[in-house]
């Protein structure tokens, strides 16, 4: 096979049908797939069906931790499991720029292919176009998941109450950091890896010791900690207040954010999640998710108040109080 | 974080804050932090909820996207929109607005090609890559960003590189000091400065000693983290209970008395002072300004090209003039956080993260919704 990818293997003839046979059918072999049809059929579990879509651009597409692949499929299995939901499938779209190496999109399929045998998610449908040089920026990744809904799980963003505490799964900030170290190719002495992670298991493990304690759940990915909260502020219509010296942050990504000006709590996560909790589950939950390998640093951050202005308070580390705003503008481009 | 965090740890900070509230007298203390960096700091970290009710914090002009005037913010657009320019700036001027809504997030947009750039270095370097376009910098700040100007220059002058030029609009801490101290008594009382950490660390603290010798107000140099901020407050409430009017250094750490001697040395060589210049909010400034030297005058946009002579006027509801003299707060702006917000900044305060609405609104507000109630 050529080294590179060129206009004819998006153009739906033979060389497409070699791309597809050698790289995708081979790396995410499964019955559905091999049927080779333009959709994939299944049938359909009893319950809620939750189903979500996620575009992938990031640069570079292979990072410490991680690489474009293993991100699309655990970002889509996160969006997924946000809502009590156990994923069952993905759809795969790549848009492929004109020049792609071949041996990279190998490898960015192996580790899709990876992600989602690790994480019992099957790709059974997908599609592949090629646009022109300098049409594109290497490789886009699209996936689309679907998965259902225990019985007796609700979670919605519009469900925090006053008096709910705010959990947090572990150290935030690490893949946003991760990817702008290497990006300016910074080396501080200490090694930043991406946190991207499935999180069903976890989820999975909360749901057990309290399937209803469970009031909003969301993986902080863009705009970090504190869009997150904000967006959960202003659907519940409640504020909150958080205080700085409860949230886990690695030493290190602190540095590297003092360093790049950047403020962690607006910096991406790919394998953390927060969860808002009845305060008499809170603690039952944390156990749970601290009993987890993806959990192990997971702790309550804050509560959740009364407030007309839907604030996110905090109150810092050196004593003060301060808003946590909604982010402005564009912190950080092209981190996911 | 080795010798940051210490900065900034809390323990320190309650210890410090009962001392400020053991030393403050019955009587109110009025304090201008000059710099936008210390403004934005002192909402970050939350400080005013350390100091007693009877400290007050106002915030001044040092905040270089906030004190330019619109007519230069104009002339940058016309700059840009200038066939065959390419204009490189600090990332906040690109949505300044100028007149009529106008700014170079939308010259760009509409077809100008403007460039956001993190050193002057990088504007050479698109110099050196563009040979047949014109690559002009939009150089804005105090002393702190006016040396990496300079060497901008002559490292065009060493390269050869024929197709830069700057358009120069830095400004100087000491004269916009002085014009706030010799402003009408009842516009605002200030009991003293806390002066910048960055400018100084180029200047000295030398220039400072006019308005504690002169004015009687004492200055005191702080360092960006919260804890210098503190130890400032902490000594200009000392200065002010014994009568003394002196300029005191807190950060020793990186500011000495005559400053960065090579790099006032270069700042010379390159830069001469205006005789006037126009400042948002603060009116026209003798000798508050620099421009570029006859000797590189081929660097300089302004003479390179020829420019319209654009009327000073700023927008008629926007506060940004009184915001910037310490006169209102930003909450006090009947635009504040209505009609402008930092997504869609009226005035220049609301844009730059040094500026004083940007911090307010951005780390603030409880206090004033709290103040309403």
């Amino acid at each position: 096979m050529e080294s590179r990818i060129d206009l004819t293997h998006g153009s739906g003839g033979r060389a497409m049908a070699r791309l597809i046979e050698e790289i995708f059918l081979t790396a995410f072999d499964n019955d559905m797939l091999r049927q080779r049809n333009d959709q994939a059929c299944f049938e359909v579990p009893p319950g809620r069906l939750a189903m979500t879509t996620d575009g992938y651009v990031i640069s570079p597409v292979f990072f410490p931790g991680g690489d474009i692949g293993c991100l699309a499929v655990n970002g889509t299995i996160n969006d997924i499991a946000m809502s009590g939901a156990k994923p069952l499938y993905l759809s795969a779209g790549f848009i492929i720029e004109e020049g792609f190496p071949i041996d990279d999109l190998r490898r960015i399929v192996h580790s899709m292919a990876g992600s989602a045998s690790a994480a019992g998610v099957a790709i059974v449908t997908g599609d592949t176009k090629v646009v022109e040089k300098g049409k594109g920026d290497g490789i886009f990744v699209t996936t689309t998941g679907i998965g259902v809904v225990p019985e007796g799980v609700c979670i919605s963003g519009d469900l925090a109450q006053a008096g709910d505490k705010i959990l947090v799964s572990g150290t935030i900030g690490d893949h946003g950091t991760a990817v702008m170290v290497r990006r300016n190719n910074l080396s501080f002495g200490a090694t930043f890896l991406s946190d991207t992670a499935p999180l069903h298991d976890l989820v999975r493990r909360m749901l057990d010791a309290s399937p209803r304690g469970l009031h909003c759940m969301r993986d902080p990915t863009r705009g970090g900690l504190a869009t997150t909260l904000n967006e959960f502020a202003a659907q519940s219509h409640i504020g909150m207040l958080i205080m700085e010296t409860e949230i886990p942050m690695k030493v290190e990504v602190k540095s590297a954010c003092e360093f790049l000006g950047l403020d962690p709590l607006y910096v991406a996560n790919e394998g953390k999640l927060i969860a808002i909790c009845d305060p008499a589950a809170a603690p039952l939950i944390l156990d749970a998710m601290r009993s987890h390998p993806l959990g192990k640093d997971a702790a309550i951050i804050g509560e959740v108040q009364e407030d007309p202005n839907h604030f996110v308070q905090m109150v810092t580390a050196f004593g003060g109080r301060r808003i946590v705003q909604w982010l402005t503008g564009e912190q950080l481009p092209r981190i996911c | 974080m080795k010798y940051i965090e210490e900065f900034r740890d809390g323990k320190l900070a309650r210890i410090m804050a009962r001392k400020i509230s053991a030393a403050v007298a019955l009587r109110e203390y009025r304090f201008m932090e000059f710099c936008g960096g210390h403004t934005h700091a002192i909402f970050r970290y939350g400080i005013q909820d350390l100091l007693p009710a009877n400290v007050q914090m106002i915030h001044g002009p040092g905040c270089p996207v906030c004190v330019l005037p619109i007519s230069r913010v104009d002339l940058a657009i016309v700059l840009a929109r200038m066939p065959g320019v390419i204009l490189c700036t600090y990332g906040d001027m690109m949505r300044v607005p100028g007149s009529q809504g106008a700014s170079l997030l939308k010259a760009r947009a509409a077809g100008a090609d403007v460039r956001m750039v993190y050193s002057t270095l990088e504007a050479i370097r698109i110099a050196q890559e563009n040979p047949s376009n014109d690559v002009v910098f939009f150089a804005i700040g105090f002393e702190t960003t006016t040396p990496p100007t300079a060497v901008a220059i002559k490292k065009a002058l060493e390269s050869n590189i024929n197709n830069f030029s700057i358009f120069c609009n830095h400004v100087l801490t000491p004269p916009a000091i002085k014009a706030i101290l010799n402003a009408p008594e009842e516009t605002v009382r200030i009991d003293g400065f806390v002066g910048p950490a960055h400018v100084s660390a180029v200047i000295g603290t030398r220039p400072y000693e006019e308005f504690a010798h002169e004015y009687n107000r004492p200055v005191v140099i702080a360092g960006f983290e919260p804890l210098d901020i503190m130890q400032a407050i902490l000594l200009l409430v000392h200065q002010v209970n014994e009568s003394r009017a002196e300029v005191e250094n807190e950060y020793t750490r990186a500011v000495a008395r005559e400053g960065n001697l090579k790099a006032q040395a270069l700042m010379a060589e390159v830069f001469e002072l205006r005789p006037s210049f126009e400042w948002r909010g603060l009116g026209a400034i003798p000798s508050s300004a620099l421009r570029i030297k006859p000797e590189y005058d081929h660097y300089d946009a302004e003479t390179r090209f020829t420019l319209p002579s654009i009327p000073v006027a700023d927008e008629g509801a926007c506060q940004c003039g009184s915001v910037l003299r310490g006169i209102i707060k930003p909450v006090d702006c009947p635009l504040f956080g209505t009609v402008c917000t930092p997504e869609n900044p009226v005035g220049s305060c609301m844009v730059s993260s040094e500026g004083a609405c940007a911090a307010y609104y951005l780390y603030g507000r409880f206090r004033n919704i709290s103040h309403q109630s």
